[in-house]
């Protein structure tokens, strides 16, 4: 990454660059996020209306491309409305602790081989820790806005973060078993090879569950209870208005983003190439690593989508029964038969 | 047999795979045929007895078919029509007042069918709006003069619709 910007950093004094090259991939990253968070939306509408035999938003622009800009455009002019009896300060602070919690995770994602903001080498822990922050945002915002479904919604989404959030922890435990490192490059780099050496086949049980979380945790449906329209209008969100339900929404779409992300990393090789070990591996040598890795980002965010037109809501008694009586044992199951597997040196992937 | 019952629903238990059978349903309906009618410009087809804007018509010779029988105001389910009568110099009788009010009307028709003169019709228009209070009230001018813009389509629809009757 820094040798692409080496000119434009060049033009700073030697002790302010690193600091340069920091804020300028912060800002790509930021960019990249929000134009892929409002592109997001609408393919989200458009799937979702493909599958419901619609087609889904088509006036504005040519087949509805600029449908996010006027989306964006309304709720920026719309008014933010504080309720009377809320705790003005909380209730304001909340959407940004969401956002926080949703940008910082990016800055160990690696996009490619080198290019992540900070190589830190516990990488998974902060994803973790950042990723819990979250939840505070919902429940503030829940608790802030003093309505009884704003409130209920917090409460649900307390409930069952820290349920699926225990299930995320103990898959990610079995990723860093297999590949023994916390840093996301490093976990990445043990699954070269092949497709069959990344971690989705030995740790299916990992990765189906780290996903399936990984939609719990972003509240989406099937496990959007925390905001179920149908039942407490829409959660934690209920009393806010332009802007500040705009961050809650671009905090949504980003952490479906990072959740994808964190998969592809973790489990299906991030930037690595499909076709490393076959015969396809040289045909394919010139497309960059960053391609591999969007594309993986991009198949996963369609299954959120595609989740999302299929699954009806989850009721909340099986939602807490499927996180603390299926995930959590099946995942420490799977830790013992993989710590035996690595003691015992079983198996060509924990060699 | 029972035990092999219980593994396959074991196997299909874990492997997820009724939510998969739904997936590939979904996944199935993403490439099929779109119903939508993108409504301005495309429309459906609409019957010869649609219900829309009501309007009163008039004889070939000019004079209001409506006779003050008050027997659509009678049938109205939703209490929206309103009629006024007297009698005129040549000993007929004729309304002085007709008004539906459409925020009470639920377009069932029923006065339609209760008008012995086939005098209040509902017409095929259905896209109108209002932009000032009162102006929900259709008064016996603006319904004869719906009569006479539609009358040559209230004319065929009645005739289409005449042998089932």
């Amino acid at each position: 990454m820094a040798e692409f910007l080496s000119p434009l950093l060049n033009l700073f004094p030697e002790g302010m660059q690193p600091i340069v090259l920091i804020l300028i991939q912060a800002l790509l990253i930021i960019l990249l996020l929000t134009g892929a968070v409002a592109y997001l939306t609408l393919a989200e509408r458009k799937v979702i209306g493909y599958m419901q035999v619609r087609i889904g938003p088509n006036r504005v622009g040519p087949r509805g491309v600029l449908q996010p800009l006027a989306d964006m455009f309304k709720l920026v002019f719309k008014e933010i409305i504080v309720p009377s009896r809320a705790n003005k300060f909380i209730f304001l602070a909340s959407p940004i602790i969401i956002l926080i919690a949703a940008l910082v995770a990016w800055a160990v994602v690696p996009f490619d081989d080198g290019w992540v903001v900070a190589d830190v080498n516990a990488g998974l822990l902060y994803v973790l820790a950042v990723g819990a922050a979250g939840v505070y945002g919902v429940i503030l915002a829940g608790w802030a806005s003093n309505s009884k479904y704003a409130l209920l919604g917090g409460m649900r989404s307390a409930a069952h973060k820290i349920a699926y959030e225990l299930a995320m922890g103990f898959a990610l435990v079995g990723v860093l078993m297999a590949s023994k490192s916390l840093n996301l490059q490093e976990i990445v780099r043990a699954q070269d090879g092949s497709i069959l050496h990344w971690y989705w086949l030995p740790l299916l049980p990992m990765f189906l569950v780290y996903f399936i979380s990984g939609v719990a945790e972003t509240n989406r449906a099937p496990f959007d209870i925390a905001e179920g329209e149908s039942e407490i209008v829409a959660g934690f969100h209920v009393e806010y208005s332009g802007m500040a339900f705009a961050i809650f929404m671009l905090a949504e779409y980003a952490n479906m983003i990072l959740i994808s992300a964190l998969t592809a990393i973790m489990f299906l090789g991030g930037w690595l190439s499909p076709f490393q070990g076959t015969f396809l591996d040289a045909a394919f040598a010139w497309v960059p690593g960053i391609f591999w890795m969007f594309a993986k980002v991009a198949i996963l965010l369609f299954l959120f989508l595609w989740f999302r037109a299929t699954f009806p809501r989850y009721r909340y008694d099986q939602i807490m029964r499927l996180g603390w009586k299926v995930f959590i044992p099946l995942t420490i199951l799977w830790i013992v038969v993989e710590g035996v597997a690595v003691y015992f040196k079983l198996g060509p992937w924990f060699a | 047999m029972n035990a092999m019952n219980a593994i396959k629903q074991f196997i299909k238990t874990w492997f997820l795979w009724e939510l998969l059978l739904g997936m590939k349903l979904t996944g199935r309906y993403l490439f099929a045929r779109k119903f939508t009618v993108q409504y301005p410009e495309e429309k459906t087809p609409m019957s010869p007895r649609f219900r829309g804007l009501h309007a009163q018509r008039r004889y070939a010779n000019g004079e209001e078919r409506c006779i003050a029988c008050k027997l659509c105001e009678a049938v109205c389910p939703a209490l929206a029509i309103t009629i006024e009568s007297e009698q005129r110099e040549d000993g007929t009788r004729r309304t002085t007042r007709y008004d539906i009010d459409l925020f009470k009307c639920i377009y069932c028709g029923f006065c339609e069918e209760a008008c012995p003169v086939d005098a209040i019709v509902e017409t095929r228009v259905f896209e109108y709006h209002f932009e000032a209070r009162g102006e929900q009230i259709m008064t016996k001018d603006k319904l004869l003069a719906m009569g006479d813009k539609y009358e040559a389509q209230i004319a065929a629809d009645r005739l289409a619709d005449a042998r089932y009757r």
